[in-house]
């Protein structure tokens, strides 16, 4: 196959697989966007048994997450609106002189990052490129990771997108990225020597200690978690769970992380996003 | 100023009880946390929240360590003239903020 | 009562069931002036196991027409083996329309919770729910 081809049916295999996800029935025998993976990394949660993190709460966490003024994440996110149209940097620059009207212009966005970035050439998620457009187009100094105006802001644009469902970007230069992080998913780390999929596939469901185990789809982020008391990004609770197998985690931003974003968010296509989503 | 969010029901009736529903953001640091190095990280709670309605106050709370960070906090009160719902949460400090809410009561 | 920053923890491993409870007898006593208290009227609502001990949803009620000869004054949350026993007092009166306060606590382990009440008339009246917490599976 010519490269164009081969880059067409991988969009129409990404495209035919977020339709099939949406629409419910299983994604596994003659699913195309499976076999773009080898067998080996094929044995998570079947399409129609997929459930958000959501349904394995009790009800009054469920009502804390749907209700606005409960869910103390939309403090974040009204935050991050203030951020939004706040003048910044050499360049005196907000965000809304080039981006206008998040509800507009942000909409969409967030559920399908981590996406391949054309000017660093290579994946980047939603955090990063907030970062990058402050230190590139602001001037401004990029916020350290879980820095509360960075989620802030992450939050707010993730926001826009509440309720659309997660939509892997198909540019074929995230293939390599998103495979690796489908090998990091199922290599066994740490002195406990768990992989991600040892809890998150062969036990969601079941409980560790008092918790149950959920899927681990990445669909509410940042999100409002109760252990930390505070709105905390993906990568906060990815190293969180690596430290809980005794790994040394990786560290914030690093390659590793964004490939296995990149992986989680495939393994989530479809599901609609929650953000702010609240988790125990 | 923390963020704080307010919700009234958009109907009033005269003399009919609504819900309030507040929310603030505040870490309600209790004060029995060790910090890094050795010794505590210091108290700082909201201590105090009151609500008046036209003045006069139809609601307050003591608050201690045990509420948790970003303090919800919902009560009823009864809907009688339109006019302004006053809102105040302050620390062990002594630093009060105040929001006010407008309310139209049919 | 425990003054010391770096006593408080030492005393919180150490103190035994009765000591806690004794603290949280004490502030009760203390917030009904003496006064009896009996068991009703007054009703808590907490989850008997809890998602995460750092955030309980806790509900405080009592039933009934509330007038301006029949209301609710305070309405006072204890628990029993936080570092402090106490963790609000809510202050009401004859404009409450409705009895029924929430809010979200923390809770440093499984323990019981109660909540006391003083109507108009002077009388107090009180709840209790066991409340069971668990770690969180993966700590940071």
């Amino acid at each position: 196959m010519t490269d164009s081809r081969w880059a067409c049916a991988l969009r129409w295999a990404a495209t035919a697989c977020t339709a099939l996800a949406a629409a419910g029935p299983t994604a596994q025998a003659g699913d195309p966007a499976q076999t773009a993976l080898p067998a080996q990394w094929q044995t998570s949660v079947p399409g129609a048994d997929r459930r958000s993190g959501f349904d394995f709460m009790q009800p009054a966490t469920q009502a804390m997450q749907r209700d606005d003024v409960a869910n103390p994440g939309m403090l974040s996110v009204a935050d991050g609106e203030r951020l939004w149209s706040l003048a910044v940097g050499d360049a005196g620059k907000a965000c809304a002189d080039c981006h206008g009207n998040a509800r507009h212009s942000m909409r969409g966005v967030a559920v399908r990052l981590p996406a391949w970035d054309r000017r660093l050439e290579r994946p980047t998620d939603l955090q990063q490129r907030i970062n990058d457009c402050r230190a590139s187009r602001q001037g401004a100094a990029p916020w350290p990771w879980e820095d509360a105006r960075l989620l802030a802001v992450t939050a707010f644009v993730a926001n826009q997108s509440r309720g659309m469902p997660i939509t892997p970007d198909t540019d074929p230069r995230l293939e390599a990225s998103r495979e690796r992080g489908a090998r990091l998913y199922r290599q066994r780390i740490g002195q406990l020597d768990f992989s991600c999929g040892d809890c998150h596939d062969s036990n969601a469901g079941r409980r560790l200690g008092g918790s149950v185990i959920p899927q681990a789809h990445p669909t509410g982020y940042p999100l409002y978690r109760l252990e930390w008391q505070a709105l905390g990004s993906l990568q906060r609770r990815l190293r969180g769970c690596m430290t809980g197998v005794r790994a040394e985690p990786f560290g914030y931003g690093s390659t590793e992380l964004v490939e296995l974003e990149l992986f989680l968010q495939w393994r989530a296509r479809g599901m609609p996003l929650e953000t702010p989503a609240v988790r125990p | 100023m923390a963020r704080a969010m307010i919700k009234v029901p958009e109907r009033l009736r005269r003399g009919e009880a609504f819900e309030i529903r507040t929310l603030i953001a505040h870490p309600m640091e209790t004060g029995f946390r060790s910090k890094e190095g050795g010794g505590l990280v210091p108290r700082d709670i909201i201590s105090r929240f009151v609500c008046r309605y036209n003045g006069e106050q139809v609601f307050a709370a003591t608050l201690y360590p045990a509420i948790t960070a970003n303090p919800y906090i919902a009560f009823h009160t009864v809907a009688t003239d339109s006019g302004v719902l006053e809102f105040s949460w302050t620390d062990d400090r002594g630093s009060t903020q105040t929001e006010s809410v407008r309310i139209v009561v049919e | 009562m425990l003054a010391h920053a770096g006593g408080v923890l030492c005393l919180a491993l150490v103190r035994g069931v009765h000591a806690a409870r004794a603290d949280m007898e004490r502030a009760i006593t203390e917030f009904s002036g003496g006064a009896p208290i009996a068991a009703g009227r007054v009703r808590l609502d907490v989850p008997e196991l809890v998602e995460n001990g750092n955030s309980v949803p806790v509900v405080v009620s009592v039933d009934g027409p509330v007038t301006p000869d029949r209301f609710v004054r305070r309405i006072a949350v204890f628990n029993e083996k936080n570092p402090q026993t106490h963790v609000a007092v809510f202050e009401l009166g004859p404009r409450a329309g409705r009895v029924h306060v929430s809010t979200r606590m923390r809770m440093a382990e499984s323990q019981a919770i109660v909540a006391v009440a003083e109507l108009s008339d002077g009388t107090f009246w009180s709840d209790r729910v066991e409340v069971v917490v668990t770690l969180a599976a993966c700590l940071e």
